[in-house]
């Protein structure tokens, strides 16, 4: 009798489990058949009786990183609205989902393989590099057409099918390096950088690179890891022992302005140049934004410029969302807007297979010029990396200037 | 045939996994299971390899690991780094299967000599060893860089430019970068053929004669010892086998996801406590359990997804709910008094001892 019992409790466990596990996934996958069958009903029909093209957004909305992956997905989510406000897309409206993946390159596949059971069509994200490459894997199996506003590491654009926003990191280094050159800013350089980071180390590695046979000499290299980014007096010391008069920073902006406060407690004064990262170091709590006084960074996104797109973009941002869009936001808003000109250079329609969408708008990407928030020309290449102008700013009384 | 008792809960084991199995495949195969779903498959599969070794170690051993992550993260970089070099001269399957061997080397390797020192140490001071060498194999990683040209293997601590590559030259560890573009060679077929071996190992060890010893050593150390039992060398015996079933583990998580980076979110002490919960809550020492446990554990907080920033909230409720309700004496008495003899769970005492 025991044994009976056991076996049969041991049997009905598993049907429970099973059956609450078919139970979602029937409701999961005869949601995507209704919407198949919808949509291919509506296909018959005209173009505005409620197909849809649905984008999906990745970031991590939880966790450190959450600044980053909110900023992504928030902004996506208001491109989406201005859109749908506007007409839609060729008169297709938007749907908008976005996913969580605790920057976990693990989560950020559960993200797209929950994303994919919502019917998304189109991909943007992920938020950041290694999340991004690892679900740029699962897009090129299904030819999904994926734009990363902010994956900036070479591999995220490695397969075909996938196009960013941003510069790549080694763009940003090759690009800081030609200003540094082409502007006689420094004679001495010296990097601080953080070891740790993906992002960080990829700008360090190309900058070193292109710094050879350049007008400066590179005479102090440290790094730091993110466990221990809070005293920075030893690479900064280094750095002034070493007569630097430029200090280059290709990291965020919270260590940023731990940096400048300690240079500027032990009296050391060279110009600081950063990079997109260093981007809302203005807005740093209980950081005296007088030191970041002539501090110069390659940033695509100036939230206070004076031009009407990004006014009118940060007006609603911050009614929305009640913060200051950083540079992630500002890629972001143009994905979805670059999705949209590909879709109407191809006169793409929503009940197109995932696939055949790829395919169109892989083709519409390195036709079209788009112009952003990032970037008033940008053009693609088939490689997925964007061709476009790197801004130089320079922080004067309180706010960024153009530095030219 | 008489079955004893102990030959047929293992049985039961391995027909709860090939039950999963086969009822997981049948529903992929007739297109009802949602790709959700599919792409947890595999990462299932390797929490529950990890999870049945780190129960031979805290429930069979009874020494307390925190750094369990660290031997899988150990296999995972060697596996990757042999499969990367070897992607265009090897056919993938008999390159995954020397993954497999490497990082399970690695892995045994490296607790064979973590364990010299270690287990010397009992308790709380082995738990911090364990979290510090988890911590410490993390950061070394990180400053590696590795590449790979005609002339053979470069290496450096300092960063990639150091390395002196030629053209036909590749970076394969990059630092902090990690190892980008494993073969995705990982499959739910593979996973469950790797966790019934490891369940396979781990329960005929529990009942040799080798793991009647360690349990010993286990109840109680003097004793053990003055029955003349090599208390250091079933010590180092349980816990090299555990070490190398984690890094199996972390050979399927490297060829499960492209992108491979020695951070905390994966190999912390953060993570090696997920899984000493999936152990805890799955019960100590039962093998089966913390399987079960895995599995559900990891597919909550998807499962979850729906009410999205809430789900860690729910989880860590749920996770609450479900220790008192596994292990508080009153409810446990509670359940025995009303569900009497179907709960199939109070033998699972017997099962330990």
């Amino acid at each position: 009798m025991k044994k009976f019992s056991k076996v049969i409790s041991a049997l009905m466990a598993s049907v429970l489990v099973a059956s609450a596990l078919v139970g979602c996934t029937d409701a999961a996958s005869t949601e995507t058949t209704d919407s198949q069958a919808q949509s291919a009903q509506e296909s018959q029909g005209s173009a505005d009786n409620g197909a849809t093209f649905k984008i999906g957004a990745i970031g991590p909305l939880t966790g450190g990183a959450a600044a980053y992956g909110n900023a992504v997905c928030n902004a996506a989510e208001l491109a989406v609205e201005d859109i749908n406000a506007a007409g839609g897309i060729n008169g297709y409206k938007v749907e908008y989902s976005k996913e969580d993946d605790e920057l976990n390159a693990e989560k950020s596949v559960n993200a797209y393989n929950t994303l994919k059971d919502w019917g998304m069509q189109i991909l943007v994200g992920s938020t950041t590099s290694a999340c991004s490459i690892a679900v740029s894997e699962y897009t090129k199996a299904d030819n999904m057409f994926q734009l990363t506003p902010s994956g900036s590491a070479v591999d995220c654009v490695k397969y075909d099918n996938v196009f960013r926003v941003c510069f790549s990191d080694p763009n940003q280094g090759i690009a800081s390096a030609q200003y540094i050159s082409d502007h006689n800013l420094a004679t001495k350089v010296g990097i601080i950088y953080d070891s740790s980071d993906v992002y960080s180390t990829g700008i360090y590695q190309k900058f070193v690179d292109e710094s050879a046979g350049k007008n400066y000499e590179i005479v102090s290299q440290e790094a730091f890891t993110a466990d221990n980014a809070t005293d920075f007096s030893v690479q900064l010391q280094k750095a002034k022992d070493a007569g630097a008069d430029l200090v280059f920073l290709p990291i965020y902006y919270q260590a940023a302005s731990l940096i400048l406060t300690q240079a500027n407690t032990m009296g050391y004064a060279p110009t600081f140049f950063g990079v997109d990262g260093m981007d809302g170091i203005l807005t740093v709590e209980n950081f005296d934004t007088k030191l970041a006084e002539g501090v110069m960074l390659l940033t695509p996104f100036a939230a206070d410029a004076k031009d009407d797109l990004t006014v009118n973009f940060v007006k609603k941002y911050e009614e929305k969302y009640g913060e200051t869009p950083n540079q992630f936001a500002a890629d972001a808003y143009d994905a979805v807007f670059i999705i949209k000109q590909a879709i109407e250079a191809k006169n793409a329609t929503p009940d197109m297979s995932i696939s055949d969408l790829g395919d169109a708008l892989k083709g519409a990407m390195t036709e079209i010029e788009a112009s952003g928030l990032t970037s008033s020309k940008m053009t693609w290449d088939a490689s997925g990396e964007p061709n476009k102008e790197p801004k130089a700013v320079v922080i004067k009384d309180g706010a960024y200037v153009s530095a030219e | 045939m008489k079955i004893d008792k102990k030959t047929k809960s293992n049985l039961i084991t391995y027909g709860i996994v090939v039950a999963a199995f086969i009822l997981f495949t049948a529903l992929a195969s007739t297109g009802n299971l949602s790709s959700h779903m599919k792409g947890l498959l595999v990462p299932m599969t390797y929490y529950a390899v990890i999870a049945v070794a780190l129960n031979l170690c805290v429930g069979i051993l009874g020494e307390l690991s925190i750094g369990h992550c660290g031997f899988m993260c150990i296999g995972a970089f060697t596996s990757a780094f042999f499969s990367k070099a070897t992607a265009e001269i090897l056919p993938s399957g008999i390159r995954f299967f020397l993954a497999f061997l490497i990082g399970i080397a690695f892995a045994a390797l490296f607790g064979f000599l973590i364990g010299i020192p270690v287990l010397r140490l009992k308790g709380d001071y082995l738990a911090i060893v364990t979290l510090a060498f988890g911590e410490i194999i993390k950061n070394i990683l990180n400053a590696f860089y590795i590449g790979l040209d005609k002339s053979g293997i470069h290496f450096s601590l300092k960063n990639a430019m150091e390395l002196g590559l030629d053209e036909s030259g590749e970076v394969i560890v990059n630092g902090a970068m990690g190892i980008t573009g494993t073969p995705h060679d990982s499959t739910f077929t593979i996973g469950i053929v790797v966790l019934l071996i490891s369940l396979f190992v781990v329960l005929n060890l529990i009942n040799s004669r080798d793991g009647r010893a360690i349990m010993a050593i286990r109840d109680n150390y003097i004793a053990a010892e003055s029955t003349g039992i090599n208390v250091t060398g079933y010590k180092m015996m349980a816990f090299t086998i555990s070490a190398a079933i984690a890094g199996a583990a972390g050979v399927l998580f490297s060829h499960n996801i492209t992108t491979l980076t020695a951070t905390s979110q994966y190999f912390g002490y953060n993570a090696s406590i997920m899984i000493l919960v999936y152990v805890v809550l799955g019960g100590i020492g039962n093998i089966r359990g913390s399987v079960i446990a895995a599995c559900i554990l990891y597919l909550l907080p998807e499962l979850l997804r729906g009410f999205s920033n809430y789900r860690m909230l729910i989880y860590s409720i749920v996770l609450i709910v479900m220790m008192i309700v596994n292990w508080s004496p009153k409810i446990i008495e509670w359940r025995k008094r009303t569900l009497g003899k179907f709960d199939f769970r109070k033998n699972s005492g017997k099962e330990i001892a």
